[in-house]
């Protein structure tokens, strides 16, 4: 017969040696490497100036096997002595037909097992996550450099990278196409073009005050997560496959992997604690890796691991898109926007990939904050010769905010007016707050409180007045300083992917189990999701424990991206143990206390890891663990399954109408630079941020999401420069050529908090809202703050263009236009009084 | 063999071929997967590790290096410490608490490196207690990229782990350790030419001069390596078979820091670490230039004659040694010379090195109260970047005119070079608008520079041109105070 495990008493009433033996619990509990980990910290980082709690401010789960060294990733998982490492062939040339593919020298070369190209894939040779277009290696058509042409499998990482070098490869070469505005005009186009509409965006142009024009680039971004691409497949029984990946997506993986070697989706199980990073570059990206790792594991029936090298990912994965926008509107003499017409051109790459979800959120945030009153917003899809761009945390909408936020300074500087005010008159108000998308904005007066609160916090106007005396008097360094709002949509734009499933289990010891679709890459979502469960259970955090996520537990899975992370899973998890709890209470209620005739179920709860019925004089309490032991002996399953599907969302596409958010995200920021205008070189002094999380399920790791979302933004719009040859390769691939932001670039000052009072209005997770990408677009304000400082130069009276990444380069050559213009200005008159 | 102290535990491993790097050894053949590999170049720092050298004094001094491009056969006579080594039983590191309770870690994957840095950093701060600025955290950290956290809570660690009872590690128990890796490290028998043996290529580490001008002659083609921050790239990023290779970091004549009347001998293998207190006391522009140069990874273990050696049109020393009119000792096997820096320089990667020949020491004249030296390096970014111009301007006062001017640059053409007809224009002339006009029109003339992924050639134009009219703006402003001068023109984070 089975016995079940003594479960401790609960502890006695805290006595004289309370705190020695929590002492002595910290020092022990600290650093069990798996043990569970998730502690209070023992001080919240920062007092918030509005009064933050911080009840829920956990640590990171893997926080202390993070710094022990002991949380494992893909390289790190023991494998079997026998595994193969496989590097890859790819392309030299951006474009052309591969004549020539001869692998001989390849086979031979020393530790090589296994070559495969094309020809060896089992399945479907097409990995298109959405829409076809992505072959797992080239077949003839040759689309980028980078692209995979081969694989070779060999018994060492090194043997395997030498003998790529073996190949002997022909190309057709022809043309490259690398200019994205070129291939609008051309119509080459990897998804058709899109638009929306509201209203009569001509009538508006023609009947406004003022119409200003401009266009910009805004450059792409490498998602330089610090773990690249990798995975680790082994071959399991009949035709099956485990694969461990570090994966946003795994059910999509699983799919293509299935797909890949022809065999059905049950035989395809992923495994995925944790990334070392992933930003959206391992939403669709992962895949290919672990397919072709998949075909060699199966062909040689030995473990198979694929870990690109630094360079090598950095050219072979998709970036963040570049975009070519350009708006003309219409406003009066209050700067507020009438109507007008903006255009977004995505730089695609080579396939579709995600581009027409990309390039649609562009769209959808191309108005940011701001009401554009009559307006047409188109979006293209530009095809050319590049990695295919892919999701980056934002998926589109910075960039397509950038232009919006370009004309707001633009329409200040050409009124004369400040840029705040300008964008706080634009801001979508009652009468103003249907979007061009036909989306009506909730919380309306939460982003005008929001920037108000900040402009007294940051002390916006005194900094005003005291920036313009100082560039008044300091002809070369110049500062400048800017206020910028973010609104963020929140939800999958593509329906069927809000919704997400979880498994709750319970171990007769007492011990929880939680598994969900999500995927932990450092958001601190499984932190979040074992504090839900462990809310609706009554439990210490420490007793529920999330492990890695698997197919095997929770199918069909969306990937973990478009920050929905902990508002799905969160909402999956909250209602498997909602149900769970049920359940319990129904057990109760009936066994215990019979002879008195049961426990009272209404007002049962569970708290501080007991079931607790009844009030006062008859209140019963039941400690967890006897409980659970109970409900087993009674038969009594201590599993469930929890779901969760987004409601309200909709889109028509052929209207291009709907409500395709859930909700709206907020922030704002205000950011101060010092520009030297002599050099171009700059730097960000202090930042202010605050910021919409609703009901934050954890301020920690929300101000964490914040400030390390607002530090990559900046790095995106100043020092990350993605740079091509005319050949179309990328010779920005890597830390020495790819500048992410440094220690030295967080500013001296960066004031951080959480808006605090407003909950979600709608019935979010605990009325939180979702953090991942939202304040990524705060950057924003860096930027803007560069274009105030620069035009200091001709006093306010221009904004000068100024593309991304806005490099010490491209701030000095601005410089240097302005200065140039001014020169030529007061040249002119003089030349006419000179008589020479 | 390579024999060495990891964690407190002697290590000794035949036949490491030698271009293994430590991060390699570490992760595929003593399964220490803690320290990880994010670029496999140097220039991330998630395989910071710590080590540990002999500090003379019967203890062992500890510096931070990029596991990836150290060459394994360099840990001899080393105590290596990882992020495995840190915790004590249950009880974690000052460095490691502090992380933890700062939500200093997101992915994690950057965080070994992180915890390495903080850990060097704290070592030092418990021989040298100073007080954490800005700058030393900046010089600790500036060389460990983190995507997820934006940096504060990593800087709030750092102000912190002082703060926390100061938990040594196990290792730190053991009294005679420093004393047996001090033992190792000058094991003579670790020199001997068959020590460097492997069955596929050899690592020798001569200990003298003689030894090396031998090792030389015999091998003239063999590469010599010495902070290795460069060299390795070629086997990490090229797949270059290094299997020829003498390590000169423990030639004793390589290793001196030698004062005259004049000024200074740096030997060769002197890494920059050890050379930043000379710099901070005499060439104040050059000490700033080091908290913009690499990551401090780097600077502990690559050297001046490195620099020189490699003959990087980008590399960051040498327009500053050309402004110095420093010299160069030359040795090898057909004797000893010594050359101006001017003469070393001969085309793209090209030097005045002869086969075999080696640089020996770097001499670096004394300056006097009259000399004026301004270096500016121009880079994307301000930490561990490769600049796209770096200017380096001496020149001394002489009644209120300029002399002996030296107008020096990197990234402007094929080799760091002078502008001689720039500096024509500036020389015995007062610092007028009139005559800079005239010495930026000659740098025009002067260099076609080109453009790559660090910057276009206008922009490297106009910004060379537009440093010297900084160093016009200096001299011409009216504040008295010389920090103020500079911060008119330059902003505090980069000026000197």
């Amino acid at each position: 017969m089975r016995t079940l495990t003594n479960i401790k008493a609960p502890e006695a009433a805290p006595s004289v040696s309370h705190e020695s033996s929590e002492a002595r619990k910290e020092q022990t509990g600290r650093n069990k490497g798996d043990g569970p980990l998730a502690r209070d910290t023992t001080t919240v980082h920062r007092q918030s100036a509005t009064g933050g709690s911080s009840t829920h401010a956990r640590a990171h789960e893997s926080a202390i096997k993070h710094v022990t060294g002991r949380a494992a990733y893909i390289d790190d998982i023991p494998a079997p002595s026998d595994v193969l490492h496989i590097a890859l062939g790819l392309s030299p040339v951006a474009h052309g037909r591969l004549t020539r593919l001869d692998l001989e020298k390849v086979k031979r070369a020393p530790g090589v097992v296994d070559v495969i190209t094309i020809v060896d894939v089992p399945g479907h040779t097409d990995i298109g996550p959405v829409f076809p277009g992505d072959p797992i290696f080239v077949d003839d058509e040759i689309s980028y450099v980078g692209q995979t042409l081969f694989a070779v499998a060999a018994t060492s990482y090194k043997a395997a990278r030498l003998a790529v070098k073996e190949a002997v490869i022909e190309i057709d070469e022809r043309p490259a196409s690398l200019d994205p505005v070129t291939a609008t005009e051309r119509g080459e186009f990897v998804r058709p073009t899109h638009t929306h509409q509201s209203g009569d965006w001509q009538q508006a142009l023609e009947s406004s005050a003022h119409v200003l024009e401009g266009e910009q680039f805004v450059g792409g971004q490498e998602h330089f997560y610090l773990e690249g691409q990798a995975c680790l497949v082994l071959p399991t029984e009949d035709e099956g496959v485990m694969v461990y990946t570090s994966n946003q997506h795994p059910s999509e993986t699983q799919k293509l992997v299935a797909e890949v070697l022809d065999i059905p989706f049950h035989a395809v199980t992923m495994e995925m604690r944790r990334m070392g990073g992933g930003f959206g570059g391992k939403e669709t990206q992962a895949s290919p890796w672990a397919c072709i790792a998949a075909i060699i594991a199966r062909r040689t029936g030995r473990a198979a691991k694929l870990r690109l090298p630094r360079a090598e990912d950095t050219r072979a994965t998709g970036k963040r898109h570049p975009f070519n926008n350009r708006y003309r509107l219409g406003f009066d003499d209050q700067g507020v926007l009438t109507g007008g017409d903006i255009t977004v051109i995505g730089d695609c790459g080579y396939s579709p990939d995600l581009s027409d979800a990309v390039v649609d959120r562009a769209m959808f945030h191309a108005d940011n904050a701001y009401s554009l009153g009559q307006a047409r917003v188109t979006g293209h899809r530009a095809k050319t010769n590049t990695a295919s761009n892919t999701a980056f945390r934002g998926f589109g909408g910075p960039q397509g905010m950038m232009i919006i936020e370009a004309a707001m300074d633009d329409i200040a500087r050409h009124l004369g007016e400040d840029p705040l005010t300008v964008r706080k008159r634009n801001l979508y108000r009652l009468g103003r707050d249907v979007t061009h998308y036909g989306q009506r904005v909730e919380q309306i007066t939460l982003l005008h409180d929001i920037v108000e609160q900040l402009e007294a916090s940051s002390d916006y106007w005194s900094r005003r007045k005291a920036i313009a005396e100082f560039n008044a008097k300091s002809p070369i360094i110049k500062k400048g300083l800017a206020l910028t709002p973010v609104k963020f949509g929140i939800s999958f734009t593509v329906q069927h992917l809000n919704q997400a499933g979880a498994l709750l289990l319970v171990y007769t010891d007492g011990s929880v189990s939680i598994n969900h679709g999500g995927t932990e890459m450092g958001q601190g979502l499984h932190t979040k999701v074992c504090q839900v469960v462990a809310r609706e259970l009554g439990l210490d955090l420490e007793q529920v424990r999330i492990t890695a996520t698997r197919t095997d537990k929770v199918p069909n899975t969306s990937p973990t991206a478009a920050s929905s992370g902990a508002d799905l899973n969160g909402q999956a998890a909250r209602d498997a143990a909602s149900k769970l709890r049920e359940r319990l209470f129904d057990f109760a209620a009936q066994h215990f206390d019979q002879e008195l005739g049961g426990l009272d179920r209404e007002g049962m709860r569970l708290e501080g890891g007991e079931l607790i019925a009844g009030v006062g004089e008859s209140e019963r309490r039941i400690p967890w663990g006897e409980l659970i032991q109970k409900a087993y002996l009674a038969r009594v399953s201590l599993s469930e399954k929890g779901f969760y599907a987004t409601p309200l969302i909709h889109y028509d596409r052929d209207a291009a109408k709907g409500r395709p958010f859930y909700y709206y995200a907020h922030g704002a920021a205000v950011a101060e630079v010092e520009v030297d205008t002599l050099s171009g070189e700059y730097r960000l002094s202090r930042a202010d941020i605050l910021h919409d999380v609703g009901d934050s399920l954890n301020p920690a790791i929300d101000i964490g999401q914040i400030e390390g979302a607002f530090i990559q933004g900046m790095g995106w719009l100043t020092s990350e420069e993605l740079k091509w040859n005319e050949q179309g390769r990328l010779i920005s691939d890597g830390p020495a050529t790819y500048k992410i932001p440094a220690f030295g670039d967080l500013p001296p000052v960066f004031n951080v908090d959480l808006l605090q009072g407003h909950p979600n209005s709608q019935a979010s997770i605990y009325r939180s809202k979702a953090v991942g990408e939202p304040p990524f677009m705060l950057g924003i304000s860096v930027w803007s703050a560069l274009r105030d400082a620069l035009a200091s130069l001709v006093d306010y009276r221009h904004c000068p263009r100024l593309d991304t990444p806005a490099t010490p380069e491209r701030v000095l050559m601005a410089a240097e236009a302005l200065r140039n213009a001014t020169l030529v200005k007061a040249a002119q008159p003089e030349t006419s009084d000179d008589p020479a | 063999m390579i024999d060495f102290y990891l964690n407190g535990q002697r290590q000794q491993h035949a036949d490491v071929t030698p271009d293994t790097s430590v991060l390699e050894l570490l992760r595929t053949r003593l399964g220490q997967t803690g320290t990880k590999e994010g670029c496999a170049s140097g220039d991330c720092g998630a395989c910071t590790v710590s080590i540990g050298e002999p500090d003379g004094r019967g203890g062992l001094s500890y510096h931070s290096a990029n596991a990836c491009i150290t060459p394994a056969h360099q840990l001899n006579g080393c105590h290596l410490v990882t992020v495995e080594g840190l915790s004590r039983g249950d009880a974690l590191h000052p460095v490691q608490a502090a992380m933890v309770d700062c939500h200093g870690s997101q992915c994690g994957f950057c965080t070994p490196g992180i915890i390495m840095s903080l850990f060097t950093l704290h070592e030092q701060q418990r021989r040298r207690p100073a007080p954490l600025t800005q700058q030393r955290m900046e010089a600790a950290l500036g060389g460990n990229l983190c995507r997820c956290t934006g940096y504060r809570p990593i800087r709030d660690a750092a102000l912190r782990m002082n703060e926390y009872p100061d938990t040594h590690p196990l290792w730190a128990d053991d009294p005679d350790l420093a004393g047996n890796v001090a033992t190792l490290h000058t094991d003579a028998t670790k020199a001997k030419p068959s020590a460097g043996a492997t069955s596929q290529g050899r690592f020798d580490s001569p200990r003298d001069l003689a030894t090396l001008r031998e090792l030389r002659r015999e091998r003239p083609q063999s590469r010599l390596v010495a902070g290795a921050t460069d060299l390795w790239l070629e086997s990490t990023q090229q797949l270059k078979i290094l299997d020829d290779i003498i390590n000169v970091r423990q030639v004793a004549e390589l290793n001196t820091l030698e004062e005259t009347p004049e000024g200074w001998w740096v030997g060769a293998a002197v890494t920059y670490s050890r050379l930043e207190p000379l710099f901070a006391e005499h060439y104040p522009a050059f000490e700033h230039l080091m908290h913009r140069f690499a990551s401090s990874q780097v600077r502990n273990r690559a050297t001046l004659g490195g620099n020189v050696a490699n003959a990087s049109p980008i590399g960051d020393t040498p327009p500053v040694l050309l402004a110095l009119d420093a010299r160069l000792a030359l040795d090898g096997p057909e004797g000893a010379r010594e050359i101006p820096i001017a003469e070393f320089f001969l085309d793209y990667k090209k030097t005045a090195l002869r086969e075999g020949e080696f640089i020996r020491a770097i001499f670096l004249p004394r300056p006097n109260a009259d000399h004026n030296l301004k270096v500016w390096k121009l880079s994307k970014r301000r930490e561990d970047d490769i600049s796209a111009v770096l200017a380096a301007f001496a020149w001394r006062w002489d009644n209120g005119v300029m002399r002996d001017v030296h107008l020096a640059f990197g990234g402007m053409a094929g080799i760091p070079k002078r502008a001689p007809t720039a500096e024509a224009a500036l020389e015995g002339q007062a610092p007028s608008q009139a005559v800079f006009e005239a010495a930026k029109a000659a740098l025009r003339g002067e260099f076609q520079p080109m453009t790559d992924v660090r910057g276009t050639k206008e922009y490297r134009s106009i910004a060379a041109a537009n440093l010297l009219e900084r160093l016009r703006l200096m001299l011409a402003s009216t504040s008295k105070d010389s920090d103020k001068k500079d911060a008119e023109v330059c902003l505090d984070a980069y000026a000197h």
